[in-house]
């Protein structure tokens, strides 16, 4: 069910539904946090760059929690970090998404077992939409994350699901 | 330029009571080992003696020797009880292009150490890792406070091999 589904064959008129335009808008600008922990955040970095170019799909990064829509948690979370990546996340404005990227905040990565100063995955802080697995994650992997989360967005609705 | 053994022995004249040994049997370079609170002394003669002039601490890392007497506990960790703690410094003159390589060991229950902060000021974080994942004591430190791990970190020095990791840290969950 895409937003233009509903269009008239004339004048300029398309007609859809407050929620289907609410979440078009939503998915087509996620700004991200400017932010990045260890080596996932290069590949990141790559990712916004021209080759890849994360600005097609409306993702460009924000200085600020308070005007960004995605936080990417491109790294190692360390335990010293998770304090501050759940700070981050609580000033960030709803409706906020986490994508995970890469093994060590999925699940602590190589620092499962003796890591002695790692969160074994970032969704022990914050609740995750999207787990990228990879390590690091290529760039088209994430962009498939993103895709992911842009599909989870485009079928969200206002109305409180009944139980 | 100056080999090791020449200058134990220039050591050795100064300081008697404070050097002890010079040990070439490891295979390692070989090192002279001092006692860990005249060793701030050491460095400084080593430092500004013109003929030597070490004037670049090159690494400072501490090391659990491990060699106290081990006991299990219930659930099967190690304790460690007794032994020592070591802090190996690797100098360098740039000016006349000779190593030195220096060890000193303390006691593990009780693990002080002169710091050498003083004589170059890179030590001062060095030092404070030492402090942050081993426990050394470095008297004399202008800032010893944890480095790496969170300040308000309870559960003890990660490096030491009888170390623990605890349940919950800031209620997060800590093993996997």
């Amino acid at each position: 069910m895409g937003l233009l589904d509903k269009q008239f064959n004339s004048d300029n008129i398309v007609i859809t539904s407050v929620e289907d335009l609410f979440n078009w808008a939503r998915l087509s600008s996620l700004w991200q946090v400017g932010f990045g922990l260890a080596c996932c955040a290069i590949e990141m970095m790559a990712t916004s760059a021209s080759h890849y170019d994360f600005d097609r799909f409306g993702v460009i990064p924000r200085p600020s929690p308070r005007q960004s829509d995605v936080i990417i948690i491109s790294g190692t979370v360390t335990l010293k970090m998770a304090l501050r990546v759940k700070r981050l996340y609580e000033q960030m404005p709803d409706p906020k998404y986490v994508i995970s990227m890469g093994s060590c905040s999925n699940c602590g990565g190589p620092y499962w077992e003796h890591g002695y100063h790692v969160l074994k995955g970032v969704d022990r802080v914050i609740p995750v939409d999207v787990y990228v697995p990879g390590c690091p994650p290529r760039p088209e992997a994430l962009l498939e994350g993103l895709l992911k989360l842009q599909e989870k967005i485009r079928n969200e609705t206002m109305v409180k699901k009944s139980a | 330029m100056k080999t090791a053994e020449e200058i134990f022995n220039l050591l050795k004249e100064k300081f008697s009571g404070s050097v002890t040994e010079f040990k070439t049997d490891k295979p390692v370079e070989p090192f002279i080992i001092i006692n860990p609170l005249e060793i701030d002394k050491v460095c400084r003669f080593l430092y500004e003696n013109s003929a030597l002039t070490f004037d670049s601490l090159v690494n400072l890392s501490g090391v659990d020797d491990a060699n106290g007497e081990k006991t299990k506990d219930q659930s099967g960790f190690d304790i460690i009880k007794g032994g020592t703690l070591s802090v190996w410094y690797h100098l360098e003159s740039i000016k006349f292009r000779h190593k030195l390589v220096l060890k000193t060991s303390t006691d593990r229950e009780k693990p002080e150490v002169a710091s050498v902060s003083e004589i170059w000021n890179c030590a001062n974080w060095h030092e404070r890792e030492a402090f942050d994942l081993y426990g050394i004591i470095f008297l004399n430190h202008p800032d010893l406070r944890r480095i790496l791990m969170p300040y308000d970190w309870e559960a003890g020095y990660p490096l030491r091999k009888d170390y623990q990791n605890p349940e919950f840290y800031q209620g997060m969950k800590v093993p996997y």
